[in-house]
């Protein structure tokens, strides 16, 4: 068997392992269906039509990638800008670091005063958790070059730009995509902290509505459902990843 | 009679000094470095650390300005143009992860604009010379140290150029491979008929390759002296147990002060 195969075989072994350790340890212990459902009732609540899960995970999703996407965009661009305008750096970066230590969720109930509540200020809260690893990481990685690479095209006349495009952009992917990575783990948390504040749809939301009817099953499946949103950005970015890095062999 | 131009030699140096300044102290780089250089030649610079040897390689490749003395380089014979004249090699390879060996050889040309298929097609050429033709389209981090020092040397000729700088381009090797890196630089030399300006510590390297041999030494950093180096050709790993040879590398000590 190929390794990867095997590798890839404990990775599905270990996820049905979880969901039967889960549901045997659920129906053994004899817990009650209002604390922790089994995987079983869990995936059951899915046929409940007033529960509307195919809204409520567009709204989340939407939340989710529209907010992640942002950050992508802004995060690079920002990146881009401090790597062009030094003195921008200077200034601006010190500022930043300031504002990340800032509890990003704190900040999501004056983003309903300012914008009201629905998925735009959830993508907003989304966009302001993720962004900073992005704008991070990818600067250090479009600064981190070896100075004698400069040197060999200074050596040959090159420009700023030349030095740009072909070392510096692509030698910062590596640090990008670890970025995104994280990135994509807090726009998850961030999108479902705005629905819990303020939202009328979302899984957030209807995590919160389930929890009044003490629906445990349904809740579950709204975490679920959400973790599958996660694990669907996530997986994602690490496929870019691996084009664009681990198959041509740049270690990240 | 010759014409005064005619005697110009490819490279002249005189009386070059650089000096850096870090923190309102200064430290002498170079100093009086005085020497001229035929095209063609491999020149080897030995000296310890500290000697100004990688100094002395950045003010030739325009990196740095020196602060006195005159850096001609190029003659009516052959003129330079820089920039576009500039061959480097580092000790490390600094071949582009993210790029294939061919398109890392490239990038010289792509920097300098020149027409690709024709580069494409020298490229092909260098992979070749330099003995790594299977792996033009792999990846760097397929390739041992050895073999990324081959791709960087052929990295450095595809633009033509014609003065070679080398910055202890074996430096990182481990013995074996780097002896068997001479004798290719050796070879690699004679095909392109190149000028090579190369820094080492290795003062048996230094006379094993070099057609002239400079010796720098530090604290103060200044050439100690430099003279040609005749010996019998082909050069090959048996003229490093010849008496001659012998001679040159315990001169080198002495200038060293190491004797």
């Amino acid at each position: 068997m190929p390794s990867f195969v095997r590798g890839h075989l404990y990775a599905v072994l270990a996820h049905v392992g979880f969901l039967v350790f889960w549901q045997l340890a659920v129906s053994i212990g004899k817990v009650p269906t209002y604390i922790l459902p089994g995987p079983i009732d869990t995936f059951l609540a899915l046929g409940e039509p007033s529960y509307n899960w195919l809204r409520h995970t567009w709204i989340t999703a939407l939340e989710i990638f529209g907010g992640y996407g942002i950050a992508v965009v802004v995060g690079v661009a920002l990146a881009v800008l401090f790597v062009w305008i030094p003195a921008l750096n200077a200034a601006l970066m010190p500022l930043l670091i300031t504002l990340n230590m800032v509890p990003k969720v704190a900040m999501a109930p004056l983003f309903i005063i300012w914008f009201s509540y629905g998925v735009f200020p959830n993508m907003l809260i989304a966009f302001t958790i993720c962004f900073f690893p992005i704008v991070l990481t990818t600067y250090r990685g479009l600064v981190e070059v070896e100075p004698e690479l400069l040197d060999l095209v200074k050596s040959l006349k090159g420009n700023r730009w030349q030095i740009f495009t072909k070392i510096q952009l692509p030698g910062s992917l590596p640090f990008l995509f670890s970025g995104m990575k994280v990135a994509a783990v807090l726009a998850v948390a961030g999108a479902v902290v705005g629905e819990f504040i303020a939202s009328d749809s979302g899984l957030g939301y209807f995590l919160l509505v389930q929890q009044n009817a003490l629906n445990t099953s349904a809740m579950m499946m709204a975490l679920l459902l959400i973790t599958g949103l996660g694990v669907l950005l996530y997986g994602t970015v690490a496929a870019l990843e691996y084009v664009f890095v681990t198959r041509k062999g740049i270690s990240p | 009679m010759t014409s005064p131009a005619a005697k110009q030699p490819f490279i002249r140096l005189e009386g070059v000094s650089k000096t850096y300044r870090f923190g309102g102290k200064e430290f002498l780089a170079v100093s009086d470095v005085t020497m001229d250089i035929e095209e063609g030649q491999l020149v080897a610079l030995v000296g310890p650390s500290g000697c100004g040897k990688s100094t002395l390689l950045k003010v030739l490749a325009g990196l740095h300005n020196h602060d006195s003395g005159t850096v001609q380089i190029g003659n009516e014979v052959s003129p330079f143009t820089p920039g576009r004249d500039i061959g480097m090699v580092f000790q490390q390879a600094l071949l582009l992860k993210w790029r294939t060996i061919l398109d890392n050889i490239l990038l010289p040309a792509e920097i300098l604009g020149l027409p690709m298929a024709a580069s494409r097609e020298r490229a092909r050429d260098l992979i070749e010379m330099v003995g790594i033709a299977n792996f033009a389209d792999a990846y760097p981090s397929q390739l041992s140290g050895g073999m990324q020092q081959r791709a960087s040397i052929a990295r450095s000729l595809v633009h033509d150029p014609k003065l070679i700088l080398m910055d202890e381009p074996f430096g990182a090797l481990d013995a074996l491979t780097r002896e068997r890196m001479n004798l290719e630089l050796m070879r690699i030399w004679k095909e392109s008929g190149k000028t090579i300006l190369f820094v080492t510590h290795g003062i048996q390297e230094a006379v094993f390759l070099g057609s002239k041999v400079a010796v720098l030494t530090a604290g103060p950093a200044r050439m100690a002296a430099h003279f040609d180096v005749n010996l019998p050709e082909p050069r090959t790993l048996s003229v490093k147990t010849s008496e001659q040879f012998g001679q040159y590398t315990k001169q080198i000590y002495a200038l060293l002060g190491m004797d």
